[in-house]
C-alpha cells in the first residue's frame, strides 16, 4: 500500500507542477492578479507531494519491501543500512526521482527568496521551474516509475552495484544534481526576462547567488565524483574524459563563463543577452548530460540502463526546453539594447575573453563527447575519442585562461591601459619562475610539464595576493573591508593555481609499477620499500575478500601499513578495493590485481602520486569560494532599499 | 541577416537534436554473437541433479533444444523462470539448463521452490562453457537446431512474445 501512495503522490505532484506551469504564466501574461498569486502556494505544494514520494520510496528500501521490483533489483537483506537509504539513487528510476525532488526544493526556495522581485517576475520564473518539473515527473512516471510492484514479492533482491557501496556514490549524485538543477533557477530567470522583454540590474543581481550556489555544489559534485573514482575503480585515476564526466564538466565550464557574465552584467548593464544564452545553454548541457548517461546513444562506465524509449522522450524534453528556449532567444533578444560602452583593454574585455576560452573548451569537450556518434552517423565506423584528444587540446585552450585570471580583478571597468594593469605583478611573475626553478634544482629531471604547471600555479596564486596587496595599500578601501564576493573571488582563484599545480604534476611525475608479488616480497618506489607482508580470508556482510598487508619503509621507519582488498560480492561482482596512505605532497596506492600461479603470487599495483590531493583541494578551493560569493551582503535581497532605488537601473528595456 | 545571428544558437540546437535522434535506438554495447549460424561448442557437464551422469552437446544431436543459461544468484533469472515453465508446459521446445557459476544446492533448492522447466541441466561451476558460449550476462538462451548449429541467442530474460516471436517462428522450419 505504501509504495501505492507514493506513486499517487507524485502523480499529484505531476498535476500540480502542471498547474504551476501554466497558469501563473497565464496570469502574468494578462494581468491576473489571482492566477500570479497561486505560484507560491504551487510551488510548496509540490515540493511537499515529491518529498512525500521520495521519502516512501526510501521507506520501502529501508524495510526491504523487495515486492517493488526497484527495491528488488538494487537492493538485498543483507545490504548495510546507509546503503540501502543511497541505494534510492542507485539506479535510473530513483535518481530521476532524487532530481524532481531537488528540482522541487530549489522550486519552493525561489519562492520563498524572491520577495524582493515583482511578482510578475517571479511568477514566470516559477512557472517556467514548474514546466521543467512538469518534464522531470513526466519522464519519471511514464517510462521509469521506481514504485512498479514485482508481484508476487521476491523473497530476497538483487545487489546494489558493488561500485556504489560507498561513502563517495552517497554524496556524489545529490550535489551533482544540486548543482545542475540549481542552474535550472538560472535559466528560468533568462526564459522569464525573455518573454518579460526587459531586465532590471536587480533582477540580475537577485540572480547570481543562485547561480553562485549551484556551481558551488556541481565544483563539489565533480571533485567528489573524481576522488571515488580514484579510490574506488582501483586504476588510480582521476579523470578519464569519459562521456558522462564530459557530461557534467560541460555545464561547469558554461556556468563558470556564466557566473562571471552575470558580474559584468549586474555591475555594468554589459553583456546581457550572451548572460542570458550562456545561462540557457548552462542548463540544456546539464539536460543534455542526463539523456547521454540515460538514453544508450554513448557508451560508457557510468551508463544507466540503456533503454531508446527514455531516451525519445528524454530528447524530446531536451528539445522542447532548449528548443523553446533559444526560440524565445531569437524572438526576443533583438529587443534587448545593447551599448558597448567598454573599451578592448578594461575588465569586461578581460572577463569577456575567459567567457570566449571558457565556451571554446566546451564546444571542444562537446565535439570529442559527440564525435563517435557523428562518425556513426556519418557510416565511419565505431570510433571512440580518448584522452590523446582532449589531454591535448584541453590545456592549450585552458593555458591562456590561467595566464590572464590574475589580472581581471585588478583592471579597471570600462577603460584601461594594459601597462597599469600589469605592472604591480612584476613580484608575483619573479614568484613564478623562481619557485619553479627552485622545484627544479630540488627535483632534478623534473619533467618540463610539471615545471609548466608549478609556474602557473604560483602565476596564479601570487597574482590572486597581488590583489590584497595592491587593495591593502589603499587605505580607502581597506577601511572599507574586502566583500565576501571579491574574498570569494580570491578563494577560487587562488583554488585554481593550486588545482592546476596537482594537476600537472600528478600527471607527468606520478610512477605506476604493475608487478608480480609473492608474499615477503619487497620492491622500493621512489625510496620507499613496500613489503608484501600478508594476505588472508576475510568477511564482510555482503562480499568475501582476500585481504592484503603491506608496509611501507623508509629505512626502517614504518610509514604506512596498506590493506588493500579484492571483494566478491553476493551477486558474483568482484571488486578491487585500493589501500591508499593519503598525504600533503604524495599519495602512496596499492591495489591487488589478480591471483596468479594458483594463489602463490597476486598481481600487484603500487602508485605514487605526488601532489594528487592538491587537484581536489583546489576544487574545495572553488566550491568554498563559490559559496563566500553567494553570501555577499549585497547580493542578499533587501526589499526597503529594492524599493526605494526601484526603476532606476533598469536596463535594456524593451523597445 | 542580424536575424540570423541570434538564430544560430537555435540552429546549431537543431542540428545537434537531429545528430543525437539519430543514435537512438542503436545497439552500442553489443556486437552480434558471432556464434549464431555456426555449430554451437562442444561441452560435457555433470548433471547437476545427478551428478554421476553427463550433459553433452553431442548427446543431444538429433533434437532441437532451447540453451538457458541461468543461476541461482541471478534475479533476472527468476524473473524469467515463469516463462520457461510455461514455455516447458507447452511441450514445443525442450530447454537444456546450463547452471552457471552456482552453488548446486542452491540451484536445487531454487527448482525445488518454483518448479523445474529443464529436460536437462548441465552444471558449469567454473564457467569455461559459459565462456565457449560467450556469454556476457545470465540470464542468456540459444537456440540450437538438430544438426548442433545455433540458430538464435537471445540476451537477457525472455518474454512470451519473443519466445512465439523469436523462437516458434525459427523451429517451424525445422523437425522437433
Amino acid at each position: 500500500m505504501i509504495p501505492e501512495l507514493g506513486q499517487f503522490s507524485l502523480i499529484l505532484a505531476l498535476l500540480v507542477a502542471l498547474v504551476l506551469g501554466v497558469l501563473p504564466m497565464i496570469g502574468a501574461q494578462r494581468g491576473r492578479e489571482r492566477w500570479i498569486a497561486l505560484a507560491r502556494p504551487a510551488a510548496y505544494v509540490q515540493c511537499g507531494l515529491v518529498a512525500l514520494s521520495f521519502a516512501l520510496l526510501a521507506h520501502a528500501f529501508l524495510v526491504q519491501d523487495f515486492s517493488v521490483a526497484y527495491v528488488a533489483e538494487h537492493s538485498n537483506s543483507v545490504l548495510p543500512v546507509r546503503y540501502r537509504f543511497s541505494a534510492v539513487w542507485g539506479a535510473h528510476e530513483g535518481s530521476l526521482l532524487l532530481w524532481a525532488l531537488i528540482l522541487s526544493v530549489w522550486t519552493a526556495l525561489v519562492a520563498r527568496f524572491s520577495r524582493s522581485l515583482p511578482d510578475t517576475f517571479v511568477a514566470r520564473v516559477l512557472s517556467v521551474l514548474g514546466l521543467v518539473s512538469v518534464g522531470f515527473l513526466s519522464l519519471t512516471l511514464v517510462t521509469s516509475n521506481p514504485f512498479l510492484r514485482h508481484l508476487p514479492g521476491l523473497a530476497d533482491g538483487n545487489d546494489l552495484n558493488p561500485l556504489l557501496q560507498d561513502f563517495g556514490m552517497i554524496v556524489h549524485p545529490p550535489m551533482l544534481y544540486m548543482g545542475f538543477v540549481g542552474f535550472a533557477v538560472a535559466f528560468a530567470f533568462a526564459v522569464a526576462a525573455l518573454i518579460e522583454g526587459r531586465v532590471d540590474t536587480r533582477w540580475v543581481r537577485w540572480s547570481r547567488p543562485w547561480t553562485l550556489v549551484a556551481w558551488s555544489f556541481l565544483t563539489l559534485g565533480i571533485a567528489l565524483g573524481s576522488w571515488w573514482a580514484y579510490y574506488e575503480l582501483g586504476w588510480g585515476g582521476w579523470w578519464f574524459w569519459d562521456p558522462v564526466e564530459n557530461a557534467s564538466f560541460m555545464p561547469w565550464l558554461i556556468g563558470t563563463a556564466l557566473i562571471h557574465s552575470q558580474a559584468v552584467t549586474e555591475k555594468r548593464g554589459q553583456l546581457l543577452r550572451w548572460t542570458l544564452l550562456l545561462a540557457i545553454i548552462a542548463f540544456s548541457l546539464s539536460l543534455l548530460g542526463t539523456f547521454l548517461v540515460r538514453s544508450g546513444v554513448l557508451t560508457s562506465v557510468h551508463a544507466f540502463a540503456s533503454d531508446p524509449t527514455r531516451g525519445a522522450f528524454i530528447l524530446a524534453f531536451l528539445g522542447c526546453v532548449t528548443g523553446g528556449a533559444l526560440a524565445l532567444y531569437t524572438w526576443r533578444a533583438p529587443r534587448f539594447s545593447v551599448d558597448t560602452g567598454f573599451e578592448p583593454v578594461s575588465r569586461e574585455s578581460l572577463l569577456l575573453l575567459n567567457n570566449v576560452f571558457l565556451v571554446a573548451a566546451c564546444a571542444m569537450v562537446l565535439l570529442g563527447t559527440l564525435y563517435p556518434l557523428v562518425a556513426e552517423a556519418m557510416g565511419w565506423g565505431k570510433v571512440s575519442v580518448g584522452p590523446p584528444y582532449f589531454g591535448l587540446l584541453f590545456p592549450i585552450l585552458t593555458a591562456p585562461l590561467f595566464l590572464l585570471v590574475p589580472f581581471g580583478p585588478l583592471a579597471r571597468w570600462r577603460q584601461d591601459q594594459a601597462m597599469r594593469i600589469a605592472a604591480p605583478f612584476k613580484i608575483a611573475f619573479i614568484a613564478a619562475l623562481v619557485v619553479a626553478a627552485a622545484a627544479f634544482a630540488l627535483a632534478r629531471g623534473l619533467p618540463l610539464r610539471a615545471v609548466l604547471g608549478i609556474v602557473l600555479g604560483v602565476w596564479v596564486i601570487a597574482g590572486t595576493l597581488t590583489y590584497v596587496r595592491r587593495f591593502r595599500a589603499d587605505p580607502q578601501r581597506r577601511a572599507r573591508g574586502l566583500s565576501r564576493e571579491s574574498i570569494g573571488m580570491l578563494i577560487a582563484h587562488a583554488g585554481l593555481g593550486v588545482f592546476v599545480i596537482g594537476v600537472m604534476l600528478v600527471e607527468s611525475t606520478s610512477i605506476e609499477k604493475d608487478l608480480r608479488m609473492a608474499r615477503g616480497e619487497s620492491v622500493e618506489v621512489r625510496g620507499l620499500r613496500f613489503t608484501f607482508e600478508n594476505i588472508e580470508p576475510l568477511d564482510g556482510p555482503n562480499y568475501r575478500a582476500d585481504h592484503g598487508v603491506f608496509v611501507v619503509r623508509s629505512g626502517e621507519r614504518i610509514v604506512a601499513t596498506l590493506h588493500p582488498q579484492k571483494r566478491a560480492y553476493r551477486n558474483r561482482q568482484v571488486m578491487t578495493e585500493a589501500a591508499i596512505d593519503p598525504g600533503f605532497t604524495r599519495d602512496l596506492y596499492v591495489a591487488l590485481g589478480e591471483p596468479l600461479d594458483g594463489g602463490k603470487a597476486w598481481a600487484v599495483r603500487i602508485y605514487h602520486k605526488p601532489f594528487i590531493r592538491w587537484i581536489w583541494l583546489g576544487a574545495l578551493f572553488m566550491m568554498a569560494g563559490g559559496l563566500f560569493a553567494a553570501a555577499d551582503k549585497r547580493l542578499r535581497e533587501r526589499r526597503a532599499q529594492a524599493l526605494t532605488d526601484a526603476g532606476a537601473d533598469a536596463l535594456g528595456a524593451a523597445a | 541577416m542580424r536575424r540570423l545571428n541570434f538564430a544560430m544558437p537555435l540552429l546549431l540546437f537543431a542540428g545537434l537534436a537531429v545528430l543525437l535522434y539519430s543514435g537512438l535506438g542503436k545497439d552500442t554495447r553489443t556486437v552480434p554473437s558471432p556464434l549464431v549460424g555456426k555449430m554451437a561448442p562442444a561441452f560435457d557437464l555433470p548433471d547437476l541433479l545427478d551428478p554421476t551422469q553427463r550433459v553433452s552437446g553431442q548427446s543431444l544431436r538429433g533434437r532441437v533444444y532451447l540453451l538457458n543459461v541461468w543461476g541461482s544468484w541471478c534475479v533476472a533469472c527468476v524473473q524469467e523462470h515463469p516463462i520457461l515453465m510455461r514455455l516447458a508446459a507447452s511441450g514445443r521446445l525442450p530447454i537444456i539448463g546450463l547452471n552457471w557459476k552456482d552453488e548446486p544446492e542452491a540451484a536445487v533448492a531454487l527448482l525445488r521452490r518454483n518448479g523445474d522447466p529443464y529436460s536437462a541441466i548441465a552444471a558449469d561451476r567454473e564457467g569455461r562453457t559459459a565462456i565457449d558460449f560467450g556469454v556476457y550476462g545470465a540470464p542468456e538462451s540459444f537456440l540450437v537446431d538438430a544438426q548442433g548449429r545455433i540458430l538464435y541467442k537471445h540476451i537477457g530474460p525472455l518474454d512470451w512474445a519473443s519466445v512465439e516471436r523469436q523462437l516458434f517462428t525459427r523451429i517451424e522450419g525445422s523437425t522437433p
